[in-house]
């Protein structure tokens, strides 16, 4: 024990400060209340769903949450169960075969049902286009707020993008 | 690259790889697996293709199997002809055959004759019974209505014992699949994986890429393995092309190779420890691999490596100071990772769920094929970077971690190993890599030519055969990842477990859902 207590003051803290929201990610107008975004905006759960992607976005989004991102500090964690979540954060291209999956998901989610589209797939399909097996980009299923590009995207990517989609239009 | 014993006409194929290839009729398909295991050797992959337009009487397509023996990797090509279109089953000798066959024939059409289990694996709604997206008259135009499919998972009965679903989504930041546990109490009784959920079409949508830019797609086959099977392609397409890629490009993508290999080991030791309750670890090893895919960004231009491995050689190089850069973190990583080997050791809590747990004997990994990291954790002691070492390798002594425990502490214990093993590589890579050139040119494929690619990634071997069409492009590529042999195994690893051992066990072979999906 008291070598991890070591390790742990050792190590100290080594969060950095968050990105800025980015308006140009939004793929739609927000269609909720300043308020209410204000409030999210303090504590977002956010459901993950892979739809088809390669593993790679999820690496980087499992990356957002290690020490340096600090997105717990930010009051945003990840659920897991849609029905506590207030944002489906979707990676794709859509498999065919996940597309009943994503939209059970979706209808699960309460509103304002904020959905982020991350990385290349999902923001237009990708490398993987449309095919006998895949849907194409997330908002072919589902409607989309914010879609953020990348293959995959930063972690700083799509955290902005995470913060795009609650912070109130200015 | 023999299996020896058979009267074959065999063609070594150029390249990197150590690889041949021999046609075979019926019998000797089904001689060439029995020989092959009588031999201690492992099924690596199976996989078919639709030749109908080349052969004679338009009638053909081909199935091919592809074994890892004593001097490298032989694969063995069967013309089967409609309208049978069908082989001798392989999974009696190798068990891990069934799905791959499964597969097959969802993709092809062609059946495994003999084969006990003929339920689709890959095809769930998107597609009908009687269309196979692999055939070149396949219409993605004429797709029915994308229905639920239902599947028929072994039921198992008795007092006490019920069911519990999980998935596709799973609870967590990780791929879809799903899992049927038959329990009683908290004891796992048996569980059956269903898989297919992110299957993309990928096989299908290689023949829209030259094989030129083939890459990029076999760089997204598996996220976590894109150097892995990047490199794979970029053996295949060498070898179909006759192109032999710059001494410097290759210590590269072995640099690049070990890159991944130590980034997914500390996300999985991190994980391993907080499945097991230790957040701590968890942060700590996040926060050393957040150190090192920044450092792969910055002096490469891409965290996950993804798209340096090309055709011909790679895209980008390191310089001088990046090379220092290097040496000093891989220094200073290894003396962390001592460090917290060292608490993960000495953690009474953690060693207690490890130990024991998700067992998987060496007689049964043998039996079953496990391959990979998991196959070394149970003595299955194959890494193609020592077995069969191309260049650099053969200059570097790739030192092959090994245990016979097969529990998650084992599966922990080598990833350890190979972590502090491949920082002692980036380093001799970093130092050594000779001075030269970064690519070749590549010349025009010559239509049917074929090659094949064969690279040790952190998760086991990845296997991509290649041939070319007319005009440059691809007419068939097969990417396998080693997941397809490991998954079953899971199956047999949590028997006798507890329900939340689970994840623990799934997280200690970390096994691609998209990968194995396609």
């Amino acid at each position: 024990m008291i070598h991890i207590l070591k390790r742990i003051v050792r190590t100290g803290i080594v969060s950095e400060d968050a990105p800025s929201p980015l308006e140009a990610l939004r793929t739609r107008a927000p269609e909720i209340q300043a308020e209410v975004l204000k409030l999210l905006g303090r504590a977002l759960a956010i459901r993950q769903v892979d739809a088809g992607s390669c593993n790679g976005c999820e690496l980087e989004i499992q990356a957002v949450n290690n020490p340096y991102y600090n997105l717990e500090g930010l009051g945003i964690k990840f659920v897991a169960s849609p029905r506590h979540a207030d944002m489906l954060l979707v990676t794709g291209p859509v498999a065919k075969h996940m597309e009943h999956a994503l939209r059970i998901a979706w209808e699960a989610t309460p509103a304002p049902k904020l959905v982020v589209a991350v990385g290349d797939c999902g923001c237009t399909g990708g490398i993987f286009g449309e095919s006998y097996a895949s849907c194409g980009k997330v908002a072919n299923v589902i409607p989309v707020d914010v879609a953020v590009p990348g293959c995959p995207p930063t972690p700083i990517a799509i955290l902005q993008a995470i913060l795009t989609a609650v912070a109130s239009r200015r | 690259m023999r299996i020896p014993g058979l009267n074959l006409q065999w063609t070594v194929l150029p390249g990197d790889a150590p690889v041949a290839i021999a046609a075979v009729g019926e019998w000797q398909w089904t001689e060439a697996a029995r020989l092959a295991r009588e031999g201690g050797g492992r099924l690596v992959s199976l996989w078919g293709a639709d030749h109908r337009d080349l052969s004679e009487d338009e009638d053909e397509f081909s199935v091919y199997a592809a074994y890892a023996v004593q001097a490298g990797l032989a694969i063995v090509r069967l013309v089967v002809a409609e309208p049978a279109l069908s082989y001798p089953d392989l999974s009696g000798l190798f068990p891990a055959a069934a799905r791959m066959q499964r597969a097959l024939f969802d993709l092809l059409g062609i059946g495994a004759s003999g084969a006990a289990d003929t339920r689709p694996w890959l095809r769930h709604g998107a597609w009908a019974e009687d269309a196979f997206p692999l055939r070149r008259d396949f219409d993605a135009a004429k797709l029915p209505p994308n229905a639920l499919a239902d599947y028929a998972f072994v039921r198992v009965e008795g007092d006490g014992v019920h069911e519990i679903p999980v998935g596709p989504i799973h609870a967590g930041i990780i791929e879809p699949g799903h899992f049927r546990f038959s329990i009683v109490g908290e004891k796992v009784l048996r569980l059956e994986a269903r898989l297919g959920y992110v299957h993309k079409g990928i096989e299908k949508r290689f023949e829209d890429f030259t094989v030129a830019e083939g890459h990029r797609l076999a760089g997204r086959v598996s996220g976590d393995s894109t150097v892995a099977f990047a490199w794979a392609y970029a053996q295949a397409a060498e070898s179909l092309l006759g192109v032999v890629p710059p001494p410097r490009a290759r210590w590269i993508r072995a640099l690049a190779l070990e890159r991944e290999r130590v980034a997914n080991h500390l996300g999985d030791l991190g994980a391993l420890g907080n499945d097991a309750a230790l957040a701590f670890a968890l942060s700590q090893f996040m926060r050393l691999k957040e150190d090192w895919l920044r450092t792969s960004g910055e002096v490469f231009g891409h965290r996950l490596l993804m798209d340096l491995v090309v055709p011909g050689g790679v895209a980008s190089g390191f310089d001088a100071a990046g090379a220092e850069r290097m040496v000093a973190e891989s220094k200073a990583i290894e003396v962390e990772v001592r460090d917290l080997r060292d608490i993960f050791d000495e953690h009474a809590g953690l060693q207690d769920r490890f130990l024991t747990t998700g067992r998987v004997t060496p007689e049964l990994a043998r039996k079953l094929g496990l391959t990979g990291l998991a196959g070394r954790a149970s003595g299955q002691a194959n890494d193609l970077r020592a077995d069969f070492p191309a260049a650099p390798y053969a200059e570097l002594a790739v030192r092959k971690a090994g245990y016979a425990a097969g529990d998650v502490a084992a599966r922990v214990h080598l990833r350890f190993d190979e972590v502090l093993e491949s920082l002692r590589l980036v380093r001799a890579i970093a130092m050594g890599a000779p001075d030269g050139e970064l690519r070749v040119e590549l010349p025009q494929p010559r239509a049917q030519a074929f090659g094949a690619g064969w690279v040790e990634g952190w998760r086991g071997e990845v296997l991509v055969a290649l041939e070319a069409g007319e005009g440059g492009r691809i007419r068939r590529c097969h990417a396998h990842d080693p997941s397809w042999q490991n998954w079953p195994v899971i199956e047999h690893a949590v028997m006798g477990n507890i329900v939340p051992d689970f994840p623990l066990i799934n997280k200690s072979f970390n096994l691609s859902y998209s990968g194995q999906d396609g």
